[in-house]
């Protein structure tokens, strides 16, 4: 349209900026579906699955079959075909219901398939993401140890070449998934003389001999998502289990978490909108000095900013699909959309305890469990300062162009 | 039995929104509302799918009237599986008036221009609860009607329907074509999955004018109020029945 033509001139790489007035039908009907499939299959069972850190099986098929395990897959590997805004819209209302599942399709979708497609071969590809899209099989992504999260070019664990096999040793940490899994990519030092340019990445069947799993984490939240260390002791893999070229591990993996970042953010809209609903219903129900709490202006001031920071960090998140989308870098957005989202989320379920008074801190209403699982929304995926250092970065480099 | 089934499909306020009735009394507040298919036409869409998917017919026809907004609710039918959709426009003023007996005389001359073997709809719409449309369409057509259908099978050229009514549930065989109304334990719809959503996008609606299929929508009702239920009052707790009995006498409600 006109007015697109002319925000683009305009805004160069917004050309999708007028279409977030007004969603595309396919995505509205798929938001329709996830927002549907949240409401009766989700948000019933999620307090359930928080209480027994149990992993949703069942959900994660169902959602698998309704597409959205490998949204951005072609359809010919079994994939959905579709953008990341679609996958931004998914998520958010999938993480709405419940936000362990949410992370379970965030890390399979932008975590494990994401660079499969983007750097795998052919055969890799047929390999390594048909069977992961039904929901029948999950992957995850083994880049933090113990000794680096931030820091991810110190990454210690070793790979050597051993005849035709890699070999490789060290523990990672902190990995969503883990205990569900049928494939990982680690990321590990093939030459240490390099430093970050000697990282590589490899593909890792699971369960595999080599390989085994640390205790299930008794995580604050996202409690029905297994967090667990993966050791590796001699674990050998074929030459061709490489993923990219050697020594290119530490751009796949910078590159990734870009879009994992997308997914996170739509995970935190997810809670952060939870909250609000949670908190809204109750404003108007709850009587206090006469009248529904929701009439008094410390109450309607709290719901104003919680609808303004959310609705913020959603337009970022949009902005960076579309981006994305339209294969414009998109390296800033993304993190501007994991961090405003994030806090997003941290500030409305910090809220909704507020507005619900003692209710929000029983496990009777759902606040609570949004308060525990917003909380990991700022830390993983590159944490708000990493996420600050990031924008800077970008900012300092647009002005000395 | 092979051939093409009708659904009917109506756009209707969601159900979860709070209904409020227009200021002005004549109807209740649609602007900015959200709308979406009615659950009993989700119910028949979904029956008319896996009727298609068992091979038991060869075609399912979404078909919806209405403003341009009903084509979201085809579209929405397209994405679970119907094979394309009829849009017969009706906006302003006839649309307000629109009611069963408009719409099965709309519903009756598609069936005779699609040549048509079944008509499945919901029982019911959840904004006016009539009921009607079924049975005004089942009677227009001169076909037999299978209503409230928890259970329907082809057997041959018959359909066996298992109906909900009051008294349980009544089991009937009915000659096609036919028309069938489904009721809520019928079937379980499926998901508009991603794939689906896809593909129904090369799906195609025609747009149809009443006038085209020589209807007349002018209605014979006028509605001259509408007006939120009364408020639900606090009860008042008596000692005994005599006190009761004599409270229901008081107040005339025996």
């Amino acid at each position: 349209t006109a007015v697109a033509q002319e925000v683009e001139r305009v805004v160069p790489g917004c050309r999708g900026l007028s279409q977030l007035a007004e969603l595309p039908e396919t995505h509205q009907l798929l938001r329709q579906t996830c927002r549907d499939y949240a409401d009766k299959e989700l948000i019933p069972v999620a307090a359930k699955l928080d209480k027994e850190h149990a992993y949703p099986a069942k959900q994660i098929k169902e959602l698998g079959s309704i597409g959205v395990m490998a949204i951005e897959v072609p359809e010919d590997l079994g994939g959905a075909g579709m953008d990341y805004l679609a996958y931004c819209l998914a998520l958010e209302e999938i993480s709405r219901g419940c936000a362990s599942t949410g992370v379970i399709v965030s890390v399979n979708n932008s975590l494990y398939v994401g660079p499969v497609l983007k750097f795998g071969t052919e055969e890799q590809k047929k390999r390594w993401i048909s069977p992961f899209t039904t929901g029948e099989k999950v992957g995850c992504f083994a880049l933090s140890e113990p000794g680096n999260g931030s820091d991810a070019g110190a990454a210690s664990t070793m790979a050597h070449q051993d005849g035709d096999h890699w070999v490789l040793n060290g523990t990672k940490a902190w990995i969503t998934n883990s205990w569900d899994a049928s494939a990982v990519i680690v990321f590990a030092t093939t030459d240490k003389k390099l430093k970050h340019k000697g990282i590589s990445a490899f593909l890792v069947p699971m369960p595999h001999s080599g390989l085994s799993l640390g205790k299930k984490e008794d995580k604050l939240g996202i409690r029905a998502s297994s967090t667990a260390n993966i050791i590796l002791e001699d674990c050998r893999i074929p030459l061709d289990n490489m993923l990219g070229s050697r020594g290119a591990g530490f751009k796949i993996a910078m590159q990734t978490l870009d879009s994992g970042r997308l997914g996170i953010a739509s995970q935190a809209l997810g809670i952060a909108q939870a909250s609000l609903d949670c908190a809204a219903d109750y404003a108007l129900k709850r009587t206090a000095f006469g009248a529904p709490i929701g009439k008094l202006q410390a109450i309607q001031f709290k719901l104003a900013d919680m609808a303004v920071a959310l609705e913020s960090a959603r337009l970022l998140t949009w902005k960076a699909a579309l981006l994305r989308d339209s294969k414009k870098p998109f390296t800033k957005e993304a993190a501007m959309a994991k961090l405003s989202a994030s806090e997003a989320a941290t500030f409305c379920s910090h809220q909704a305890i507020q507005i619900l008074g003692g209710m929000g801190y029983v496990t009777d209403m759902p606040a609570e469990r949004h308060y525990r699982d917003a909380r990991i929304t700022e830390i993983y995926e590159g944490t708000s300062e990493i996420q600050r250092l990031v924008i800077a970065g970008q900012i300092l480099k647009e002005y000395q162009l | 039995m092979s051939g093409r089934v009708l659904v009917g499909v109506k756009r209707v306020i969601d159900y979860a929104v709070k209904i409020r009735v227009k200021p002005d009394h004549t109807g209740v507040v649609t602007d900015g509302v959200k709308h979406s298919m009615n659950p009993f036409c989700e119910i028949a869409v979904e029956e008319a799918v896996k009727l298609k998917e068992k091979k038991l017919i060869k075609e399912v026809v979404a078909v919806s009237c209405g403003p341009q907004q009903s084509q979201e609710t085809i579209r929405t039918a397209l994405a679970m599986g119907a094979d394309r959709g009829i849009h017969v426009e009706v906006s302003g003023k006839d649309y307000d008036s629109l009611g069963p007996l408009q719409v099965s005389k709309i519903l009756a001359a598609l069936a005779k221009k699609e040549e048509a073997q079944l008509i499945i709809l919901g029982k019911q719409a959840i904004d006016d609860d009539c009921n009607q449309t079924g049975q005004m369409t089942a009677a227009l057509l001169d076909w037999p009607q299978g209503t409230f259908a928890s259970e329907v099978s082809l057997e041959a050229e018959k359909i066996k329907v298992v109906r909900e009514i009051d008294g349980g549930l009544e089991t009937i065989k009915i000659n096609t074509p036919a028309v069938l109304t489904a009721d809520l334990r019928l079937n379980t719809p499926r998901y508009a999955t991603l794939p689906n959503i896809m593909k129904a996008k090369k799906k195609k609606i025609a747009n149809v004018k009443p006038a085209d299929l020589g209807v007349d929508l002018t209605s014979r009702l006028e509605v001259l109020r509408v007006d939120e239920p009364p408020q639900r009052e606090a009860g008042v707790k008596v000692e005994t029945v005599e006190d009761l009995v004599a409270k229901l006498k008081d107040t005339g409600k025996i």
